[in-house]
């Protein structure tokens, strides 16, 4: 049964070092403010798993927090590229990051394998090309007509973290809007940890909507304003000019640096890095 | 009818917009793709299905996203999916009949990179990955290509093979159109402006030349009016 708690609670007590951690969102509910609290607790050697790594793992791994990436796409959307994550590819900063890659359909089938607790997905992918030689996939036959199909490994994190509009008092959790593969994240993972941007007394039903009951969910935490900046149907948009932005301020070692110091280490939570952000913008 | 002055961006969108038939269901990504067919649904064909990986099927955005999971795409969407079941269920699933890829390299049978330059474990330049691309450019009917012609693009051998070529039916770039004839990709096409001579130059090998090359028109008055009222979000 999930518990309200603090996030950092939540962080402290289901997230461990060298655990494979996958944060789920696709562009729309990134949970970004749980993964600023994995920097402030300063999680290390972390198997980040996630199909498009995005701002939030841009700064886990310019921070030093992982050893491994899963992924399926690893650009800034609409922009270019993430520099923290090239940097660490290209030039090993600040630490070695190995690579685990596939394409988008292979993680989507890795992910639902591990929701339905199989040890692996199947699919028509992988074909020819260069990937099959750099990463973890093998060919099935299959049995009623001898098809090769692609198998991948299935996707089992330690813990599942995903950001959802709302949740109830007794930790059921609703998300809406774009879905991605955040059921399958939760479900396929050993713990997991929902931020949500506001608790109600009732769940009104709403078209299209995941609800993940409390009891597959270990710890429900409120954080409004926790996708940022990514978004939350229904309750803010994304924010556009901070993904242009990231550009230039994840170009460069330094100004990367410094600006997680202020933003991310010397703030203690999502109230007061959104009140961060607007002290610089109305500087 | 004079059009004036337009960008090489706006040439490309609107070429391969012209080569969207009325009602066909388009593999989407952001950037030029998200405008050809944007601009396709507002000119000659308004039951053009929009379908972008995020999992929203039948969008009709007003303003432009600057991502694929964009809201407004969600809010005016005729479906919302999860993503194992776009991937699964609609376009592995046999259901989208265009798709659009870019590529940081492309060879002469349309094969495309978007993974790496130099070696895949000692990188020159890590790009972001085949994301979508390897199950698209299998799993459509016809794959559009949008991609600026140069010798950097435009390689003898690619340094990774992202997806594959085999259903790769043209290739627009600021230079004109390459269609696939006898396996290999052949000029057929030049935009106002530029001819074989410039295409050659700007491609990395022997490049055919399609006899009866023709020129492509160029925007109308209604297309680049069209192209221009799109917005992307965020822009004034």
């Amino acid at each position: 049964m999930a518990d309200l708690v603090p996030l950092g609670d939540a962080i402290r007590e289901l997230v461990r070092d060298g655990d494979v951690v996958a944060l789920e969102g696709f562009t729309h509910l990134i949970p970004h403010a749980a993964g600023h609290e994995l920097v402030r607790q300063e999680r290390r050697d972390l198997t980040l798993v996630r199909m498009t790594p995005d701002v939030v793992y841009d700064q886990l791994i310019g921070m030093g927090c992982a050893r491994k990436l899963v992924f399926s796409w690893g650009g800034n959307p609409g922009v270019g590229s993430l520099h923290r994550l090239r940097d660490a590819v290209e030039h090993r900063w600040p630490a070695p990051l190995e690579l685990e890659e596939h394409s988008h359909a292979g993680m989507a089938a890795a992910y639902a394998a591990g929701a339905a607790n199989l040890p692996f997905g199947v699919l028509r992918g992988y074909r020819g090309g260069d990937l099959p030689a750099h990463t973890r996939v093998r060919t099935v036959a299959c049995p009623f007509t001898g098809e090769e199909l692609a198998a991948v490994p299935a996707v089992r994190p330690d813990v599942g973290i995903v950001h959802a509009q709302r949740a109830d008092r007794r930790g059921n959790v609703q998300l809406w809007g774009i879905v991605g593969v955040q059921k399958e994240a939760v479900l396929a993972a050993r713990r997991a940890i929902a931020t949500v941007e506001e608790v109600v007394d009732e769940l009104e039903p709403r078209p299209g909507a995941v609800v993940l009951p409390s009891w597959v969910v270990d710890a429900v935490c409120v954080v409004p304003g926790g996708a940022h900046p990514s978004y939350a149907h229904g309750y803010y948009d994304r924010d556009n000019a901070f993904y242009v932005a990231w550009d230039e301020i994840s170009r460069d070692r330094d100004r990367f640096r410094a600006w997680m110091r202020r933003h991310v280490l010397e703030t203690a939570g999502v109230e007061e890095y959104r009140a961060s952000l607007e002290a610089v913008a109305a500087a | 009818m004079s059009v004036g002055s337009y960008s090489a961006d706006e040439m490309m969108a609107v070429e391969a917009s012209r080569r969207l038939a009325d009602g066909a269901v388009c593999f989407v990504g952001i950037g030029l793709p998200s405008l050809a067919t944007n601009l396709a649904r507002r000119t000659h064909a308004p039951n053009c299905v929009l379908v972008y990986e995020s999992g929203t099927i039948g969008a009709k955005p007003d303003v432009l996203p600057l991502s694929i999971g964009d809201g407004e795409l969600a809010e005016t969407a005729d479906a919302v999916v999860p993503v194992p079941e776009m991937f699964a269920y609609w376009l592995q699933g046999g259901r989208i009949d265009v798709g659009f890829l870019g590529a940081a390299q492309i060879d002469r049978h349309g094969n495309l990179n978007s993974t790496v330059i130099g070696p895949y474990d000692e990188p020159v330049v890590r790009l972001p990955g085949g994301g979508g691309a390897p199950e698209i450019a299998l799993g459509v009917r016809d794959v559009f290509v949008l991609l600026r012609q140069t010798r950097r693009a435009f390689v003898p051998a690619l340094d990774f093979a992202t997806s594959l070529g085999d259903n790769v039916r043209v290739v627009v770039t600021d230079l004109g159109v390459l269609e696939p004839v006898d396996g290999e990709l052949t000029l057929v096409a030049v935009h106002p402006g530029a001819d074989a001579d410039a295409a050659r130059a700007a491609t990395g090998w022997e490049l055919r030349v399609a006899e009866g090359l023709h020129e492509t028109e160029p925007p109308t008055v209604a297309e680049l009016a069209a192209l221009r009222g799109l917005r992307t979000k965020g822009e004034a």
